[in-house]
């Protein structure tokens, strides 16, 4: 159970995806306008994570290496789909809230990183823990930044009030500048007490952050 | 007539894909060091968003729509992007070499660009016929390459300057995307 328990661990401190690894930038900064978007998001992901680690694990010694990638895009795709099925028919409030940001969980480098660099290479139970660890990670980010955001923004946690009423909602945190910010300060503060975050080596173009980028920094690189 | 002038400047400025809509982050954040070099893939984003878009709507409309796979869109429509950026390289490679080196090594990039499939999947909400469509996903690729653009131009100019310890990396450049979202949310006034 050991090494289980090691993948939950790395996914929500060590390797945080939308943190530390920078992953996932675009749900991290579009759907955190509340608590409940951010929780909601990340759940998805965390769902279509687990279970695309879970078959690409079990198919990582029947899929060729040359089409890996269009076959784990297929994989994923399909499994956002079903969450996107799921989630219109079950929690419709939170589908519109999230609506094209849902389709777009395919594109999320997190989803793609993992299954390139994790669970094309590790047994089923051990790729499983480490999409539970990860999305746990994002999760976490996600319902962090969506909850500074409500707080600051509208006065509310979780749609509760709780700001006292003397207590000016500043509305531009939950407007688009405001998810600029607060991730900004957010790496600030980890800057400031020298937790290395991916972003402080920003390499330019790409830096094989996700499988796809990658595979084209490999090919650039063999045509150059 | 005025409808469609209207997609264009909203696709571009109001709803700003970057500044707006958060998509395209991952290139906005990581390729706009130098104005030379974001440009080029603002002219690669707007090439490949224009053909994907029609390509999306066609395919949308006239295979999907009759045979009520409607609910297969993400899955078709990444395929189809992967596949038409790799068709779209080779030509490139083939017809114009000049045009090819300054755009070919941003085209399989692209690829994994959420903004080119979130244009194709908002214009199937928004039930844009193909003109439309091809519109929207011009003024978006516009949007995308003025946002890269300028985050690259003031990132030229901050380059010499002195900048705090904990700012240094990433944070100065989200602060630069602060003030261009702020800017551009006067745009909405437009609307």
């Amino acid at each position: 159970m050991k090494p289980c328990m090691e993948r939950i661990y790395n996914g929500i401190l060590k390797e945080n995806p939308a943190l530390v690894l920078m992953l996932g930038m675009c749900p991290t900064l579009a759907v955190t306008t509340s608590a409940i978007n951010g929780f909601g998001m990340g759940v998805s992901t965390l769902a279509v994570l687990v279970v695309s680690n879970l078959v690409i694990s079990l198919l990582r010694k029947v899929i060729p290496d040359e089409v890996r990638l269009p076959a784990y895009i297929v994989i994923v795709a399909s499994l956002v789909t079903v969450v996107e099925l799921l989630t219109e028919a079950y929690v419709p409030a939170l589908y519109s809230a999230l609506g094209i940001y849902i389709p777009l969980i395919v594109v999320n480098c997190i989803i793609l990183g993992r299954a390139e660099a994790f669970a094309s290479k590790n047994p089923p139970m051990l790729s499983a823990m480490d999409g539970v660890g990860m999305g746990l990670g994002f999760t976490i980010a996600l319902t962090v930044i969506g909850l500074v955001r409500e707080l600051l923004g509208a006065g509310t946690a979780f749609g509760f009030e709780v700001m006292p009423d003397s207590f000016a909602p500043i509305a531009i945190f939950i407007k688009a500048p405001g998810a600029f910010l607060v991730l900004m300060i957010i790496i600030m503060i980890m800057n400031a007490v020298h937790i290395n975050t991916r972003a402080n080596k920003v390499v330019e173009g790409c830096d094989g952050c996700c499988a796809t980028c990658a595979k084209t920094c490999d090919t650039g690189k063999g045509e150059s | 007539m005025t409808s469609l002038i209207m997609i264009v400047i909203s696709t571009a400025l109001i709803n700003n894909v970057v500044l707006n809509q958060f998509l395209g982050i991952c290139s906005f954040l990581g390729v706009s060091r130098q104005i030379k070099t974001s440009a080029s893939l603002g002219g690669a984003v707007i090439f490949v968003i224009t053909i994907s878009s029609a390509v999306a709507s066609l395919l949308y409309d006239f295979v999907l729509v009759p045979l009520h796979l409607t609910y297969l869109k993400t899955i078709v429509f990444i395929l189809v992007i992967a596949a038409l950026v790799q068709m779209v390289e080779m030509f490139l490679k083939k017809t114009s070499r000049a045009v090819y080196q300054a755009l070919g090594i941003y085209l399989p990039l692209i690829t994994t660009n959420c903004a080119v499939l979130g244009v194709a999947l908002t214009n199937v909400q928004n039930g844009y016929n193909l003109l439309e469509s091809v519109l929207a996903g011009f003024g978006t690729a516009v949007g995308y390459t003025v946002a890269i653009v300028l985050l690259a131009g003031i990132r030229e100019r901050i380059d010499e300057d002195v900048i705090p310890a904990p700012l240094r990396g990433a944070p100065i450049v989200l602060l630069c995307a602060v003030l261009m979202a702020i800017a551009f949310m006067g745009f909405g006034g437009l609307s």
